[in-house]
């Protein structure tokens, strides 16, 4: 086998899960000393193939060849023995071992006696993170789930390099590392590359795979489209053959009228601990109002406070003219308040994975569709049918668990299980993040829709693009405040960035030229 | 040096909590103590508490790795049996009867873990079935309280060791130094806590997580089986139903030791002094003339204030969603 020709080969791959093809006759290759970026949607076949090679999964039938011999793996050990190993998304941290404890899980380093040697695991951990680049100010004995999630991010790929793998494969693992940390952590996958390993690159930031990428290939339901040298197809060439299709308009258009109907919500001081300091913001019916900045600014904290998740908020929350008694989400939904909030993780605040898509959908109004405490069945059956329509849910039927479904329908049913309540005031928790370009487009619209019938949604969004095209008024937030609000020909990308960096608009000469950059790469 | 210091007793804060409770009792037990503060007092104190104290640690190895065991007391039960049978005779003899009864524990355990894994059950029913089956053995190999065991090794045992500690205490912190000291700081102890805190990221890391489950629960029927002979070596009988009370003070032993029932971390000298806290407080209300039948009440009342202590941390959260991770 000679430097260059395929180092990994899949022959003939498939894989179903409960009669969906997650994988159809896959074959591909990959080359030592090359990144290879893999590209599709979600539902595409990506995370299943990096499952097969890293062993956490079994194909159904086809053949994987590492150096030209077949290979058969068991379990993510069997892959590691074989030098695969794979980055998940802060998957593989064990929350109550140390940062150093971690790195060294899986081969830890030993005394004579066989024991754990704790000194030269803590100089081998500190090592690898200075190796890195990005790993000051992580003490390497404080325990993982101290950690912030961008921090736990990093000690999972140093867990992964620390085994100095053949074949190593990322699946989104720089979605969730802050700016400053990409740069170092795609120097240091150059620098594996040009020591001969095969890296294959799962993302969804284009940018990111152009910087990175050597060699691309496309999936799309299930198949493997097309493999090409990276830079030879435009951006819109590539987004096409990921949605098989050209793409039309992504956003629907916005109204020309600005509703004038009285306000449905409307804070005035809003203030918990210190991360709200006096948010003020009004939201009138069929109004889609955004609420932007960089992670971690209190946009979550506002939708949670007008929802009554939090305690000890102080201000005014004024729903329909009348202050806001706070009892959860439970209270939320009665008939005086009509808040949905679309909580941010849908696996685990979302959704119950292991029951029905009916049941998911009805769990919220079981209350209204029963009569005697006995739940209506054929009303039950009635309603799920139609919101199974109105979102245009693609599953075979409604008693399938709600976990097989990919990404963008399950996000899909959590929108409908609230949608179903009949709310007025819709809270959304990022609800597009990890959910494909197709199923976005679809969201969109659905929102517009709602808003023109008299819906006042409020959207917190990560993605700057979604703040522009879709809504009305963008708030960006910087430290517990609203720093500015945009809307018109203002809600532009250059003012959402100076705002989210706390920068006046008028300013914006050379100072503010570099950070912006930055940050554009950390949001994009 | 103090971050390490902070780090450590960030830890294992609520174990050194159990140890000052227990530090304090003990003193108050010693000053009402109609003998007062000698080496026989404090021997009696620790053989009280001794049997309870190997449970727990088996107990919290198990707990440790996120599941629980609910047949710990019938194997204490049946190894208990077991020694009234064969710890007797010659050197020879009795060496071969200890590690017959000791092997015992460890089968008991492994079936428990192979149960589990292999099975799929969750702990609490899976030791339940096999507790009752442990139980049942006991009850073949002694239907009624009976035998002999060595009365020199319990001499040896339940004694003090030369006027100073009382031995059961140090034959207890032996075999702790000896059977989980060095897996603790193995690959293998790392593994029990690992899949204890995340059984899921466990696997993905390519750890063995099935024999690592298997080794917790084994573990526990070892220590099980001490508990066994330390109660052998006390009463110089087998009795197939003394373990029955033991089985929910080892969980409560390890509550109060500040371990979490939830896995992943956990305090095996925090779970002693648990033991050893549950035992004075039995013996406080024998020598203060509280009625001897209000002891449960107590025992539940610290049991209660102990998991309440662990709950503090949610009374500081202000986000209704952090309370439910």
């Amino acid at each position: 086998m000679t430097e260059g020709s395929s180092f990994l080969a899949l022959t003939d791959v498939t894989k179903t899960y409960g009669g969906v093809n997650a994988l159809k006759s896959v074959c591909f290759e990959a080359r030592r000393g090359s990144i290879h970026a893999i590209l599709g949607e979600n539902g595409a076949g990506k995370s299943t193939l990096m499952k097969v090679l890293a062993g956490v999964t079994q194909p159904d039938s086809g053949a994987i060849r590492l150096q030209g011999d077949n290979v058969t793996f068991a379990n993510p050990a069997d892959a590691a023995a074989k030098g695969i190993v794979c980055i998940f998304q802060e998957l593989s941290i064990i929350p109550d071992l140390s940062v150093a404890e971690n790195i060294c899980l899986t081969q830890p380093p030993k005394t004579a006696f066989g024991l754990i040697d704790r000194k030269a695991q803590d100089r081998l951990a500190a090592r690898v993170l200075k190796q890195m680049g990005c790993g000051e100010g992580i003490d390497t004995r404080s325990r993982c789930a101290d950690l912030p999630l961008s921090k736990r991010q990093i000690v999972e790929i140093a867990k992964a390099i620390v085994q100095k793998p053949d074949v190593l494969i990322l699946d989104e693992a720089t979605s969730a590392l802050t700016a400053s940390d990409v740069g170092p952590v795609m120097d240091l996958l150059r620098r594996m590359r040009d020591d001969g390993a095969c890296i294959l690159f799962i993302s969804h930031r284009m940018h990111e795979i152009e910087a990175l990428a050597d060699t691309c290939s496309v999936f799309r339901n299930g198949e493997h489209v097309s493999t090409f040298a990276s830079g030879a197809k435009t951006h819109d060439e590539i987004v096409q053959l990921m949605i098989g299709k050209p793409i039309s308009q992504v956003y629907p258009d916005k109204p020309a009228e600005v509703p004038v109907a009285p306000p449905y919500l409307d804070i005035h001081d809003l203030r918990w601990g210190d991360q709200l300091k006096g948010v003020s913001l009004s939201l009138r019916p069929g109004e889609i109002v955004g609420l932007g900045g960089l992670d971690g600014q209190g946009q979550q904290e506002v939708l949670l406070a007008i929802a009554g998740v939090l305690r000890g908020t102080t201000g005014t929350v004024r729903i329909n003219g009348r202050p806001a008694v706070h009892r959860g989400p439970k209270g939320g939904k009665g008939s005086d308040m009509r808040i949905a909030l679309i909580p941010e993780d849908r696996k685990t605040q979302g959704l119950f994975l292991s029951l029905s898509v009916r049941d998911n959908l009805t769990v919220s109004m079981l209350d209204r569709l029963s009569r005697y405490a006995v739940v209506d069945r054929p009303g039950e059956k009635a309603l799920v049918g139609r919101m199974i329509d109105l979102l245009k849910i693609k599953t075979d039927n409604a008693d399938v668990a709600v976990g097989t479904l990919s990404g963008g329908n399950q996000q899909k049913v959590v929108l409908a299980k609230w949608l179903a309540t009949d709310p007025k005031l819709l809270l959304l928790m990022d609800p597009t993040r990890g959910i494909d370009v197709g199923t976005k487009q679809e969201i969109y619209r659905l929102l517009r829709r709602l808003a023109g019938d008299g819906l006042a949604i409020l959207f917190h969004s990560t993605d700057y693009d979604e703040l522009i095209g879709l809504c009305d008024r963008a708030l960006i937030m910087y430290d517990g405040r609203v720093a500015s609000t945009l809307s018109g020909p203002s809600l532009n990308e250059h003012n959402i960035l100076s705002s989210a960096l706390n920068l006046s608009h008028d300013n914006s000469g050379r100072e503010t030229a570099a950070p912006t950059a930055a940050l554009a790469e950390g949001l994009a | 040096m103090t971050a390490f210091l902070d780090i450590h007793l960030r830890r294992n804060n609520r174990a050194l909590l159990a140890w000052l409770v227990l530090g304090g009792l003990l003193v108050y037990f010693l000053h009402i103590h109609p003998r007062g503060a000698s080496i026989g007092v404090l021997s009696a104190w620790a053989n009280q508490g001794t049997a309870l104290a190997f449970l727990a640690v088996g107990q919290t190895i198990v707990v440790m790795s996120r599941g629980v065991d609910l047949s710990i007391g019938p194997i204490m039960a049946l190894t208990n049996c077991l020694a009234s049978h064969l710890v007797n005779g010659g050197p020879l003899e009795l060496a071969f009867g200890i590690a017959i009864v000791v092997l015992a524990g460890a089968v008991c355990g492994a079936i428990n873990g192979i149960v589990v894994v292999v099975g799929k059950i969750q702990p609490i029913i899976a030791t339940l079935a096999t507790g009752a089956i442990y139980s049942g053995f006991a009850l073949i190999i002694r239907p009624i309280p009976g035998g002999s065991i060595d009365e020199t090794l319990s001499e040896l045992t339940t004694g003090d060791l030369a006027g100073i500690l009382p031995s059961s205490i140090v034959v207890l912190l032996v075999l702790v130094c000896l059977f989980w000291l060095p897996v603790s700081k193995a690959s293998l102890g790392r593994s029990i806590v690992a899949v204890g805190s995340s059984e899921q990221a466990a696997y993905m890391s390519g750890l063995k997580v099935d024999r690592a489950k298997i080794a917790a629960y084994t573990l526990g029927g070892i220590f099980a089986s001490f508990s066994g002979l330390f109660i052998g070596f006390q009463t110089l009988s087998g009795d197939p139903s003394i373990g029955l009370p033991y089985t929910l003070n080892s969980i409560a032993a390890v509550v109060i030791g500040g371990t979490a029932l939830t896995g992943g971390a956990g305090s095996v000298l925090g779970s002693i002094a648990g033991a050893l806290i549950l035992r004075t407080i039995g013996s406080l209300i024998f020598f203060t003339g509280l009625p001897p039948l209000a002891q449960p009440l107590f025992e539940g009342t610290v049991l209660l204030v102990a998991v309440a202590f662990g709950a503090t941390r949610l009374l500081r959260i202000n986000n209704r969603l952090e309370v439910f991770q």
